[in-house]
């Protein structure tokens, strides 16, 4: 794997980072009450008197999201804990109205775990899990609408969330980049959250400190709060290793602290100077006794777990015949590869790729779909391969059918068969146009015979041109040259 | 153990309470009166006494995903000192 050194005159860096993963878990109400997780409805609707704080509220565990947090919990390949405690981080803030967040500190329900990332130059690498634990989310404040308030929606407040920690195992950018990338694949897959970082279903802060490079020594760390996607997660890294390293050279000392990344400057700047260090005074929930699980609750969950990711993509390289990047690129998402699948059952798996991932890929961004919206759908993408591969249409017609077929939606084998574009494979009707167009151009037959031997690609260009591109390439290539050589 | 000035002023932010200067050392002897109470529970011995979570010995009750609350944004706003467009309004916090 290609090592991500930073060197200056004075000498080589290495960056360590750990990530922090916030994902809004997929339910219906929130994780303690009967409230409604809906992104977007009217403000302040979705809140019950739990949410709110009021006085002698008591909270209610959802069943859903446990269930949600065991399945994304395997999918980590991590231990699921079946005792977990709820504790509550005591801290103020005008989104919290309890004045604590109920989450899990001591005894989270998950235990470490791991992903598998690949890499671009097509290594792969283990990252660590430390734990993940489930919690409430905040409610949402908007600091824009006015210069002296401060607006507060509690939608938001209550929704669950699992917290995923990484040990700190990142050594570049690029890693932190495809860790993201795979774990939202894994929990999309699972259907455990939406994964959307710009809507904020995911979110990351992110820990950097940096070193001399083959030193094992740990220094001072800081953290970038909420860095809201894959790219910043990348530039957030960058930039803080950036002023570690200038500031440890010109003499100076990082401190920890919180600081914010900024995409316009992409740099970081101090988010809040502290008074005293947080001091979050953790205690057990009263309100909530533990989670005890038993096994069967468990290996229920077990039982729903579907392929992953991971081993989808095995499973394309080493059944289907795709190359390792083509599965990497098929199996990031669950509806493509289901896509894929459906299209290359029963044909050429290799060339379903290639079409998917050419001219399919290019038709939906043009037009701006989704693959669940696509026109083309995969029963029929998968019978326009067998058009080529039976030799019925040349490739290049197959280009004009699939654009026919991006716009109507029709079966490619109606098309075909309705504007008459099968390949001519009939000797004789070829033959008979290579006569004609040897009949038509003596000087070029006189040209080829006398050795210029690269005119063949001339004459097949146009013995194709008469035939509309119907003729079989490989047909006339042969027929022209038997006649030529004749 | 015994807690300082200090330690109260902290413990005071920390609770947004508002402890005046004169009132410092009162609070200080009251906590330390408190403190000094529940230390007589070190005498208890609790070896091979399992830590207690909770009081209520009954296990974890979960509900169903049912969305049966909300939907009563007025009710939720009536005790808000302020509000606008049905937000909460608060004096600006920004970080």
């Amino acid at each position: 794997m290609a090592e991500y050194i930073i060197e200056t005159p004075k000498g080589k860096w290495e960056v360590i980072c750990g990530l922090e993963i916030h994902c809004q878990i997929i339910s219906k109400s929130k994780i303690f009450s009967g409230a409604s997780t809906e992104f977007g409805d009217d403000v302040n609707e979705n809140v019950s008197f739990v949410d709110a704080g009021m006085p002698g509220m008591l909270p209610t565990l959802n069943m859903e999201c446990v269930h949600q947090a065991i399945k994304t919990g395997l999918g980590l390949n991590a231990i699921i804990n079946k005792y977990s405690e709820f504790s509550r981080k005591n801290y103020f803030y005008a989104d919290l109205p309890q004045g604590y967040q109920i989450t899990q500190f001591q005894y989270p329900i998950v235990g470490e775990g791991f992903i598998d990332i690949d890499l671009e130059d097509g290594s792969s690498k283990r990252i660590r899990i430390e734990r993940m634990h489930i919690e409430q989310d905040a409610g949402k404040s908007i600091h824009d609408l006015d210069p002296h308030k401060s607006f507060i929606d509690l939608n938001r407040a209550g929704v669950g969330l699992m917290e995923i920690v990484t040990k700190p195992d990142f050594r570049s950018p690029e890693e932190a980049g495809a860790f993201l990338r795979k774990l939202r694949s894994i929990v999309r897959y699972l259907g455990t959250c939406d994964g959307n970082m710009d809507e904020g279903a995911m979110r990351c802060d992110v820990n950097v400190s940096v070193r001399p490079y083959g030193s094992d020594e740990l220094r001072t760390r800081c953290e970038m709060k909420n860095v809201n996607s894959v790219k910043f997660v990348m530039q957030a890294i960058e930039a803080e290793t950036r002023r570690h390293i200038e500031t440890y050279e010109s003499g100076g000392e990082i401190c920890q602290e919180t600081r914010q990344f900024d995409p316009l400057t992409s740099s970081t700047k101090a988010m809040r100077k502290k008074e005293f260090a947080q001091d979050y005074r953790y205690f057990p929930e009263p309100d909530l006794p533990p989670l005890v699980l038993d096994d069967a609750f468990i290996n229920k969950i077990k039982e729903e777990m579907i392929e992953l990711p991971d081993a989808k993509k095995s499973r394309f390289i080493n059944k289907l015949g795709l190359t390792s990047y083509d599965a990497m690129v098929i199996c990031e998402n669950k509806e493509v590869a289901d896509f894929f699948e459906k299209a290359a059952e029963g044909h050429d798996a290799k060339k379903i790729a290639n079409w998917l991932m050419g001219d399919f890929f290019a038709m939906l961004n043009r037009k701006n779909l989704t693959i669940a919206d696509s026109p083309v759908s995969a029963e029929n993408l998968g019978k326009l391969v067998e058009l080529i591969s039976k030799d019925v249409i040349s490739g290049k017609i197959a280009k004009d059918v699939f654009e026919i077929m991006a716009d109507t939606s029709e079966d490619p084998e109606k098309i075909v068969e309705e504007r008459g574009l099968k390949q001519v494979t009939d000797t004789s009707a070829i033959e008979s146009i290579i006569d004609t167009v040897l009949t038509a151009n003596p000087d070029n037959v006189a040209s080829y015979k006398a050795g210029k031997g690269n005119l063949i690609g001339w004459f097949v260009g146009q013995v194709m041109k008469q035939s509309q591109g119907k003729a079989n390439p490989g047909l006339v290539n042969k027929l022209l040259k038997e006649k030529l050589d004749q | 153990m015994a807690v300082d000035n200090e330690t109260v002023r902290k413990v005071a932010f920390l609770s947004r309470l508002r402890v005046e200067p004169e009132k410092l050392e009162e609070t200080k002897q009251e906590f330390n009166k408190i403190l000094s109470w529940v230390e007589e529970l070190n005498e208890v011995d609790t070896d091979n006494v399992k830590p207690l979570v909770s009081v209520n010995d009954e296990s974890l009750t979960m509900r169903e995903d049912v969305v049966n609350a909300g939907q009563m944004s007025e009710a939720i706003l009536q005790n808000a000192p302020a509000q606008e467009f049905g937000y909460f309004v608060v004096p600006k916090v920004v970080e």
